[in-house]
């Protein structure tokens, strides 16, 4: 912090005759230096006089800051009714008068930005996603560039998908297993304190095995990847968005559908079911580990019991929800960071919406799939 | 008190670079107080490397910078006030909150003060009655003048500008060219510039110091005309004379 003590700086109030008054100041007038005094110098001009002078006879230099503050002095002593000027002003000091002082004040154009309450600020964040992010023109594109891309496959940008797999896939196959082998291993120690008191160990293996490959695995699979993948998609379109390069790429006659979210959509659509896969049998390996360690079963025991308890269907359907999963996660991702605006904020904002927006979807088409199978009986 | 002549910016055997790379090596110069002093050179010649050694941004890779006489502070309020190529202002933040910023760092002044402070550097800029617009609002030209009101909230004695003309259409150009001027001539502010634009170069140089990437150093200094004019190295007369080159 800068040392508001400055001997360098001193003004003294002199009363004159016929009621006048003069602030006659010295030194050095550098902001930096006479800020703390400034409180004390406004004092000193309060006292009313027919005609109150800003003596700078006596300053050898006066900063820009300080510039201002005086003639916000000054301004403030005549709109208080009263009368005042500066005088003996020299050299440098006169050319800073001139300088910051030549132009009349004028309001702001806009008014301060509005503190807004939490309510309000929950109604404007759902017109926002209800209005500005244009979902629907978004669906209409990607559906009329859908059909340009089955007419002319070469519309889409196949050769970005393998390096999209690989980022959205490989790179991210670390945190989904350890992820989800441990939520295996948690989902057979919560059944196996229950079913230990029905001398139902073995059970706990029909347990795992079936939340794990119909709803544990593909959800826990889907939100890492809305969380990584699905925000860098909009993180990096958002950034393409504010620096023209969305506009650039039109402007060379490439569609930004097929040659920015085909791919990533594609990516997503076939890495998901993948990963889900992989999620499974690493969940159960969770479960093996538990009944090994706690309940006293074979993993041999444990495989076997899984095997009849989880048929094909259950693994297929939670591999299918996935694609749904991909689909969603990349639309909303790549919608998010096409529609971004505002510089740098704006890329945060689109992709914070993109990976909220996504786990909604997640649990929305998860929903809605459990209710179909439901209804066709599985 | 620094006297007149003292230089205000002073390298000595100074290189820069990154990583291993080398891009200027062994560069001794002095920019004098009050001067308004150019880098110049073509593009990837190591000119804005160099600008950011100058401001600390960028360690030297070898030699020293000395500012007034000591190496460049690294706490404390900023020695220099810098304006970024693309004005660099907080797009979260209105212009006024912008300005306001180092203010409120480096100051216990009070809010009237600095608000009076902040409205007179955007007077200062042709901005007053902007304070409250934000950076997305406004035009290319108007960001780098605010950018300017920033870099002079603290009423440091020296400023450094990236390429302020970039992007900037000629009556815009001309008139930060004018501002840069004023603030030299009235304020006796020290303005260090890196540019392209010989017009703005013969418009308000007074000494500058032209780089060559090739080369890794300084391949002539002086005042523009002079380089213009008498400069017998190819380089430096096709930089001054773009046209007889093509013609």
């Amino acid at each position: 912090m800068i040392d508001p003590c400055d001997p360098g700086f001193r003004v003294e109030r002199v009363e004159l005759q016929d009621g006048r008054a003069e602030l006659r100041f010295g030194g050095q007038l550098r902001f930096r230096q006479c800020f703390a005094s400034w409180q004390s110098v406004r004092r000193l001009a309060r006292p009313p006089a027919v005609q109150l002078a800003f003596d700078l006879s006596g300053v050898d230099t006066l900063d820009g800051a300080a510039t201002a503050l005086l003639l916000d002095l000054r301004d403030e002593v005549v709109a208080a009714g009263g009368q005042a000027e500066i005088v003996g002003a020299h050299g440098g000091v006169r050319a800073m008068l001139d300088l910051y002082g030549s132009h009349p004040p004028r309001p702001s154009l806009h008014a301060p930005p509005a503190r807004i309450g939490v309510l309000d600020q929950i109604g404007r964040e759902t017109l926002t996603l209800l209005g500005e992010s244009r979902a629907l023109d978004f669906i209409g594109d990607v559906v009329v560039a859908g059909a340009k891309a089955v007419r002319a496959p070469g519309f889409v940008n196949w050769r970005e998908v393998a390096r999209l797999m690989e980022r959205a896939g490989a790179d991210s196959l670390p945190i989904v297993l350890v992820i989800n082998f441990l939520v295996g291993l948690v989902t057979a120690f919560q059944a196996a304190i229950q079913l230990k008191q029905f001398g139902a160990n073995i059970f706990v293996a029909d347990l795992v095995g079936l939340s794990v490959t119909r709803e544990l695995a593909p959800l826990m699979t889907a939100i890492i990847v809305a969380g990584r993948s699905g925000a860098a998609f909009s993180a990096e379109l958002g950034t393409m968005r504010v620096s023209e390069e969305i506009d650039a790429l039109r402007t060379l006659g490439l569609d930004p559908y097929g040659f920015l979210v085909f791919p990533r959509v594609l990516t997503l659509v076939l890495v998901l079911p993948l990963l889900t896969i992989l999620a499974d049998v690493i969940g159960i390996a969770g479960g093996v580990l538990v009944a090994m360690l706690g309940l006293d079963i074979t993993a041999n025991a444990y495989l076997i019991e899984t095997q009849k308890a989880v048929g094909l269907w259950d693994v297929f359907s939670g591999c299918l929800k996935t694609v749904f999963f991909g689909l969603s996660i990349a639309l909303i991702a790549c919608q998010r960071g096409l529609a971004t605006h505002g510089g740098a904020e704006g890329v945060g904002r689109a992709t914070t919406s993109a990976v909220v927006t996504s786990l909604f979807a997640i649990v929305v088409v998860d929903a809605i799939f459990t209710v179909l199978f439901n209804a066709f009986g599985h | 008190m620094p006297s007149a002549t003292e230089p205000i910016v002073e390298t000595k055997h100074l290189s820069v670079g990154y990583g291993d790379t080398v891009v200027l090596e062994n560069l001794d110069f002095v920019v004098p107080r009050g001067d308004v002093f150019a880098i110049l050179g073509g593009s990837g010649s190591g000119k804005s490397t160099l600008l950011r050694a100058l401001i600390g941004l960028e360690e030297p890779l070898q030699g020293t910078i000395h500012l007034a006489g000591a190496p460049i502070p690294r706490e404390g309020p900023p020695a220099a006030g810098v304006l970024f190529q693309s004005g660099a202002l907080f797009g979260s933040m209105t212009l006024a909150e912008n300005v306001s910023l180092p203010l409120r760092k480096w100051t216990t002044l009070d809010h009237h003060a600095i608000d009076t402070i902040v409205r007179s550097k955007l007077r200062l800029v042709g901005l007053e009655g902007f304070e409250n617009h934000l950076p997305n609002e406004i035009s290319g030209g108007m960001k780098k003048r605010a950018g300017i009101a920033r870099a002079l909230a603290l009423d440091p004695s020296l400023l450094y500008l990236d390429e302020p003309s970039a992007g900037l259409d000629p009556v815009t150009s001309a008139e930060l060219d004018e501002l840069i001027a004023t603030l030299n001539a009235s304020l006796g502010m020290t303005t260090v510039i890196v540019t392209h634009e010989l017009r703005s170069i013969f418009a308000i140089v007074k000494h500058c110091i032209m780089v060559d990437g090739g080369k890794r150093s300084i391949i002539a200094r002086g005042a523009p005309a002079a380089l213009r004019d008498g400069s017998d190295d190819p380089q430096v007369h096709a930089f001054f004379n773009p046209h007889s080159r093509a013609g």
